[in-house]
């Protein structure tokens, strides 16, 4: 016991930096502790082979809050983003679909499938970002408390209830299937177009072991019309050099106002003294003292991992037991000699933003079949992206990454989850056979390969049961549940333990707000000094 | 009918936007495909090519031409090296500016003098009795601005190694084709770039050679728009833009001083003479009245003043030059000239002229938006530029330091 510290933060990741940034800028004495050799926890960027770096997990960004880019002037320290200008689907009938940052070369390609579906796309936006801006408050600041009676309480869930009462009735109709529908069903309101479904639905189901046809999926679709990585008028992005560079940007900013990270720094256990955390273990018995401790690890491993179940109260237990994980998807990144091109639309115009492979609400169906049965799906659903079609410092010159989103590759196999190293490289094959059903020689052109299943991530990135998300999105895991009703705004059963990853409010994604809100209750609680922040 | 450039034949058929303006007498592309923004990101990220063909040029021979530069404009060119390249400016005698650009020496007695508008003129009028010998270049020098992160790369592949060695406003000569072709470190967006300028005759293959060089790399041609945006993060201000030529000026507050642009750091008042000395002079005895200063527009006031009409936020994503009054403490105070959204800062920028009491960083003002055509007030800080200055700007890949130019 060498130092004491203010704060100790558990996990050098993207929402732990941001918390640790706003407790240093603050004028706390925090530190960090990575236990891997780089920083970001899943938003990192790692030169897995030679020349190639990948956004090892994470592979966009959408929600990162504009006003943590500012509070920690995140530019300055190396941000940068660049948006996704397209999103293209290819069919097998060669076919293809491709929504450009242009409204008017959108609607034409829309066009070509359906008319009908050209002419409300537009308006389907509108309502979309209309509902969206109900729902961003909730997402910048601490989660909505509906038990207290506080008046603070009270005035900020009245001003919340005052944004929806002042909707019209057609709102209230909108947001109220949006809430309970599923992905498909509330899509065919207004689309006839599988086409067109299809790729629109998958983002209903990200992350979740759910189906595009399961109840409360078209609820998570709202996400793809409230991405602003720019303050307002973009939704997705890459962030240069991968995703790690929003971490570094975060961690260079963290640094900047006095922060201490350091990496390879596993910690053992959290140190809780009549139940109170006092500090930290390190895996080599370093013992470490604070005021306060924050993990930003998921709810899982920061209780049953660090703290211990013997130390928890029962019911909270029982709360973080019901927490439902269930992984549902995989990652592969490719190393390509050169780049692909697509049978049904050669070029690479179409190709700079993402690729989504899902060419039918069947296939998707089809997919999700398999995932319930226990395997990974044999023609998954891909999402792609190929960023150094747009940031070549990621690949050698006229090389290129490729890093495909996978779903479903569920981390409860039938054969159970330790069944997956030996199906690794089946679901790699599965993948890339799938790939090259749309891009003639594909397999030709993969100089490496990196597959990572759910397994991998809860292995090496500390993921519990693969889950990218510190815990699935879905409604009843949102808000005041997450991740335990009455424990959401990052204060736990342990006093001075905090939580700040994305299994706290307002969840996963790499947003900041998570780390930033529970940086803001420490500073603004008792414990800590006063904040002039914004929640 | 402004003329094409000798780019044309390659420029005109790729801009599919067909958004053209006139620049300099010269058509030029604002923007390639239908939003601006990829150009701008390929800036940013990777590299881009920009026709900069219109820039009006003099190349001036003789041994009297450091004197000419001193004598007409506001830097001193007296101990200026061979290979070296200056940004200056110049005034009227009354100390009024006439317009900006930049002076490169290639060889002992050879100089190349680029501005904004026609200034071949102004210098032989200065000329008269100096060993010197003026030719206007514009139309027969085309010119190329070869700028972003990855620019040195796509150079190393058209010129080889000269482009390692090249530093920050720094010139070298060498030969394209069997043609010379000048390199300058220098560019109008604030980041790593060059400037290229040859013959016409040598206009196409250089462009050819450059997008040939560029494809492994994400070059991408750049049209005005997305150097409207970078210039402005740069904090650069634009001729006809920010200030009037004073040849320009209609009425005497249409003019400006350097003092007043934030162009201080060039003027050398030890100098003898050179034209507007003794009114720059009586000017910084006086104290300047008003200085040019970057604003940072308060988001958080811009989001709530949106709200407050049931907006989203939201803006021109293009760089708009349509100026609007400044405020401090409920009273117009200034104006802002260059308003834009900055991308990379996520931050709204304004460059404006405010009175030298209001210019201090930090300082709290108010600038006008318009929402729903109707005129509101947002909180706006004056902050230093320029708002964005990567250190690429000035690194050279051996780590060398770069030299920041001196008056």
């Amino acid at each position: 016991m060498s130092k004491t510290y203010d704060t100790i933060v558990i996990g050098g990741g993207h929402n732990g930096l941001t918390c640790a940034a706003y407790l240093a800028k603050a004028g706390k004495k925090v530190l960090v502790l990575e236990r891997r050799h780089v920083l970001g926890g899943a938003a990192v960027s790692e030169e897995v082979f030679p020349g190639f770096t990948f956004s090892v997990c994470s592979y966009v960004v959408s929600l990162l809050r504009p006003w943590i880019i500012r509070d920690l002037e995140l530019a300055r320290f190396g941000l940068e983003m660049i948006p996704l200008e397209t999103s293209f689907t290819p069919y097998l009938d060669g076919r293809s679909m491709c929504r450009w940052a242009n409204r008017g070369d959108s609607l034409r390609e829309i066009r070509a499938f359906s008319e009908k579906d050209a002419e409300v796309y537009p308006q389907f936006g509108k309502w979309m970002s209309k509902i969206g801006q109900f729902v961003k408050p909730i997402i910048d600041s601490p989660a909505p408390d509906p038990g207290s009676f506080s008046p603070r309480e009270l005035a900020s869930l009245l001003s919340l209830g005052n944004r929806f009462r002042d909707a019209s009735m057609d709102v209230m109709d909108f947001r109220l299937k949006l809430l309970t529908m599923s992905a498909v069903d509330f899509l065919d309101e207004w689309f006839e177009s599988d086409a067109l479904k299809a790729p629109m639905s998958v983002s209903g189901i990200i992350g979740t072991m759910l189906g595009v046809r399961s109840p409360g999926t078209a609820y998570v679709l709202l996400h793809h019309y409230m991405g602003e990585i720019d303050g307002a008028f973009r939704s997705w992005g890459f962030s240069k050099g991968g995703t790690g560079g929003v971490s570094n940007a975060i961690a260079n900013s963290a640094r900047y106002f006095g922060a201490e990270i350091m990496t390879e720094a596993p910690v053992s256990r959290i140190v809780v003294e009549g139940e109170t955390a006092k500090g930290v273990v390190l895996e080599d018995g370093t013992e470490l003292r604070a005021n306060d401790v924050v993990s930003g690890c998921d709810p899982h491993r920061t209780f049953f991992g660090l703290v211990g179940e013997e130390l928890l109260p029962g019911e909270f237990s029982a709360g973080l037991r019901r927490y439902r994980y269930r992984g549902s998807s995989g990652k592969v990144n490719l190393a390509l000699d050169r780049l692909p091109e697509f049978a049904c639309r050669p070029g690479s115009e179409h190709l700079r933003g993402d690729i989504a492979i899902a060419p039918s609400i069947a296939y998707l169906d089809q997919a999700y079949s398999e995932a319930k049965a226990g395997q990974f799906s044999r023609r998954p659903y891909i999402n792609v992206v190929i960023p150094s079609l747009v940031d070549p410092s990621v690949a050698p010159p006229g090389k290129h990454v490729m890093s495909c989103f996978v779903q479903y590759a569920p981390y409860e196999l039938a054969e159970g989850p330790a069944a997956w190293p030996a199906q690794r490289n089946a679901f790699g094959d599965a993948v890339i056979d799938t790939l090259a059903e749309y891009i003639p020689g594909f397999h030709d052109m993969i100089l490496h390969r990196q597959v990572l299943t759910p397994w991998d991530l809860e292995q090496e990135f500390g993921l519990t049961e693969g889950n990218i998300f510190h815990g699935e999105l879905t409604l009843e895991q949102l808000a005041f549940q997450r991740p335990v009703a009455g424990f959401a705004r990052h204060k736990t059963p342990i006093r001075h333990l905090w939580l700040a990853g994305s299994g706290a409010h307002p969840g996963g994604g790499i947003m900041g707000s998570p780390g930033a809100l529970c940086a803001k209750a420490m500073l603004g609680s008792k414990s800590g000094v006063s904040s002039g922040g914004r929640a | 009918m402004p003329l094409p450039t000798p780019f044309a034949e390659r420029t005109h058929p790729l801009a599919t936007s067909l958004a053209f303006k006139e620049w300099a007498g010269c058509l030029a592309p604002c923007r390639y495909s239908a939003y601006h923004e990829r150009e701008y990101y390929a800036l940013r990220h990777a590299a881009t090519v920009m026709d900069a063909t219109p820039l009006y040029k003099v190349d001036v021979t003789g041994p009297d031409a450091a004197e000419l530069f001193s004598l007409v404009t506001v830097r001193n060119f007296e101990r200026f090296s061979t290979g070296r390249v200056a940004y200056t400016t110049w005034c009227d005698p009354r100390g009024k500016v006439l317009d900006d650009g930049t002076v490169m020496r290639l060889e002992e007695n050879r100089w190349r003098f680029t501005s904004a508008d026609s200034s071949v003129g102004w210098l032989s009028k200065h000329a008269r009795g100096l060993d010197v010998k003026l030719v206007d270049t514009s139309r027969t020098i085309a010119a190329l601005s070869l700028q972003g992160p990855r620019s040195r790369e796509v150079l190393r592949g058209v010129v080889g190694d000269i482009a390692d060695g090249l530093r920050f406003f720094r010139a070298q000569r060498t030969e394209f084709a069997g043609q010379e072709l000048l390199v300058t470190r220098t560019g109008y967006t604030g980041d790593l770039g060059y400037e290229l300028w040859i013959a016409n005759d040598g206009a196409v293959d250089l462009w050819d050679a450059i997008i040939e060089a560029g494809r492994p790399h994400g070059l991408l041609p750049m049209g005005l728009d997305a150097l409207d945006v970078s210039r402005v993060e740069a904090g650069f201000l634009l001729a006809g833009v920010e200030y009037s030529s004073a040849k320009d000026a209609f009425i005497p507050r249409q003019e400006s001083t350097p003092y007043e642009l934030g162009f201080d750091w060039m003027v050398d008042l030890n100098k003898e003479y050179f034209v507007g000395r003794d009114a720059l002079v009586a000017e910084q005895r006086r104290g300047v009245a008003k200085r040019l200063v970057g604003l940072v527009v308060n988001w958080e006031r811009f989001e709530e003043l949106c709200a407050g009409y049931g907006l989203p936020p939201g803006l021109e994503t293009a760089t708009c030059r349509l100026g609007v009054p400044v405020y401090r403490h409920g009273k117009q105070i200034g104006y802002a000239t260059s308003r834009t959204w900055s991308p990379l800062l996520k931050q709204y920028l304004a460059l404006a002229h405010v009175p030298t009491a209001d210019a201090t960083p930090g300082t709290e003002l108010e600038i006008e938006v318009t929402l729903e055509y109707e005129r509101r007030r947002c909180l706006a800080h004056v902050t230093p530029m320029p708002f964005f200055d990567p250190p690429r700007k000035k690194s050279t890949p051996d780590g060398a330091k770069a030299e920041v130019p001196s008056s």
